[in-house]
């Protein structure tokens, strides 16, 4: 690792302009930033502390019915607030599927939108990647790829987004709050993440310094709760990356679908939200066949990046299930394995 | 340039001098308090063997830089016996064999300990087995480690009602 100077600002402001300086990069839990930093992938010549900082980490109401999460919230103290489980349960359980007690524990909410892809190449310096490295190629793309994208990638880069918090709060219209230089301004969380394109180095709207200082969930992602489920497919039970996942959440009158949302995560550089597929689905009867077209649709666009194939029609079986599991309504608890398919009994898991 | 952090380790406060900000509280630990009970495996965030409670809350002590930590409480696995008398997750653990090697237990009892405090498993051990995923066992003790945290998490409700009582 190479060393850095330290600083912790006392202010948002004071942390904005310390961190706008070239080689600034900002410190919060660190959890995946050290593990960068360790591994000479990134060597940021300063680190702005900002876990310090008061009043980020609050989970506010919004006058609007909507809900304010400060960006120092961490991962484990907002899936366990019993009031934000209750009215965003798919985001509460897609928090309880990702990495590690110890790491929710520690992990922040910006930190969490702004997490690096986990793709091997980009860790490992001897390899070619157009992300570390511009213009140095994508070894990736002859490489071990079968957990790679099949949505959105491009010649330079094949990496997908490992949020599983991202998903369903992309589902559910997220906006996130970004202090800057020039002020205050919001961007769908949507619009956050970039395709790579050509320069899959640049990974985010955000300019240089800016930073995130908390993500609202509008009222009308409420209207869900009844049924809203975040399901994932890992390699392993637990403490694993999706290979595949999706969160889906309706709004029901008797059988009907009056209104849905769904995204997919493990697919592409960016939660992916399947608007298609909510369009299809509206007005519709709940069940397999309007869940099946729904799949299709969600996935019309999909291609192998390599040897991944089997993560399309995975993925939409992952999608009809979700969206089973939604239809068949929020479960009381989050279960024992959160968004684990291991985790259902009954016919729903053949869906 | 000198860095400093105070830090309240297993009960006893001290400031520390750094030479460096690249210390995390894992090496701190180990090299600068010699409290070598936490173990260094992955250094990455990946095994669970490095981990603590800072501020009552279980943490992987390889990613957490000290010098972000001024202020903290500690605790370590050399901090939870009282005395001669173990901690009950201790205990529990020599009973019902969850450990072979013992490279991992250190970290696997703190985390154990945190998951009690959390309350989130009650006695379902599907609920203990996933919130001890964090922690990995090359040896395989699992099943141990599983029976030991849920005897564990019984001996510490009942003494918790006589408390009460």
């Amino acid at each position: 690792m190479r060393t850095f100077d330290y600083v912790r600002p006392a202010t948002v402001q004071e942390a904005v302009a310390a961190a706008s300086e070239p080689g600034a990069v900002y410190l919060a839990a660190g959890t995946n930033l050290m593990d960068l930093m360790k591994g000479n992938i990134i060597r940021p010549s300063r680190l702005v502390d900002i876990s310090h900082l008061p009043d980020l980490d609050r989970i506010e109401d919004l006058p609007d019915g909507g809900v304010r999460i400060g960006a120092l919230v961490r991962n484990a103290d907002l899936a366990h607030d019993r009031a934000f489980a209750r009215r965003f349960p798919a985001v509460a359980e897609a928090l309880l599927s990702g990495a590690s007690a110890q790491l929710r524990n520690a992990a922040t909410v910006g930190g969490n939108l702004l997490q690096r892809t986990r793709c091997a190449y980009f860790y490992d310096v001897a390899s070619a990647c157009n992300k570390r490295e511009p213009g140095s190629g994508c070894d990736a793309r002859n490489g071990e790829n079968r957990l790679h994208a099949i949505m959105g990638w491009s010649e330079s880069c094949i990496a997908t987004h490992p949020s599983d918090f991202c998903v369903p709060l992309v589902a559910l219209d997220a906006v996130v709050e970004i202090e800057g230089r020039a002020g205050r301004r919001d961007v769908p969380l949507e619009a956050l993440h970039q395709l790579p394109g050509g320069a899959p180095d640049r990974e985010s709207a955000l300019e240089p310094g800016e930073m995130i200082v908390a993500v609202r969930l509008p009222a009308e992602a409420a209207h869900f709760a009844a049924h809203a489920r975040y399901l994932k497919v890992r390699e392993r039970t637990s403490y694993a990356f999706a290979v595949v996942s999706a969160a889906a959440a309706l709004r029901m009158e008797g059988d009907t679908i009056k209104e849905a949302r769904l995204a997919l995560g493990g697919v592409a550089l960016k939660p992916w939200r399947a608007r298609e597929a909510e369009q299809i689905l509206t007005e519709m009867r709940a069940g397999a066949s309007a869940f099946r077209r729904a799949a299709e649709a969600a996935l019309a666009e999909a291609r192998p990046s390599g040897d991944n194939g089997f993560k399309i029609e995975l993925a939409r079986r992952i999608v009809v299930r979700a969206l089973a599991l939604a239809a068949a309504g929020t479960p009381e608890r989050v279960p024992a394995l959160p968004a684990s398919p291991f985790a259902v009994s009954g016919d729903v898991i053949h869906a | 340039m000198g860095f400093s952090t105070t830090l309240t380790v297993n009960g006893v406060t001290r400031t520390i001098e750094l030479d460096d900000p690249r210390v995390t509280i894992l090496d701190l630990l180990r090299e600068r308090l010699h409290l070598t009970g936490t173990k260094k495996g992955c250094d990455r965030g990946q095994c669970g063997a490095c981990t603590v409670l800072i501020d009552g809350r279980r943490v992987n002590s390889c990613l957490a830089f000290a010098i972000s930590h001024d202020g903290a409480q500690v605790l370590t696995i050399e901090g939870i016996a009282e005395g001669n008398r173990l901690h009950p997750v201790q205990e529990a653990f020599i009973a019902h064999d969850g450990l072979q090697c013992g490279f991992c237990t250190p970290g696997q009892i703190m985390s154990a300990i945190g998951l009690i405090q959390e309350d989130q498993a009650g006695n379902d051990p599907e609920r203990v087995r996933e919130g001890m995923s964090g922690n990995l066992c090359r040896c395989g003790a699992y099943q141990g480690i599983t029976e030991a945290v849920l005897e564990a998490q019984r001996a510490l409700d009942a003494a918790s009602r006589k408390e009460v009582a």
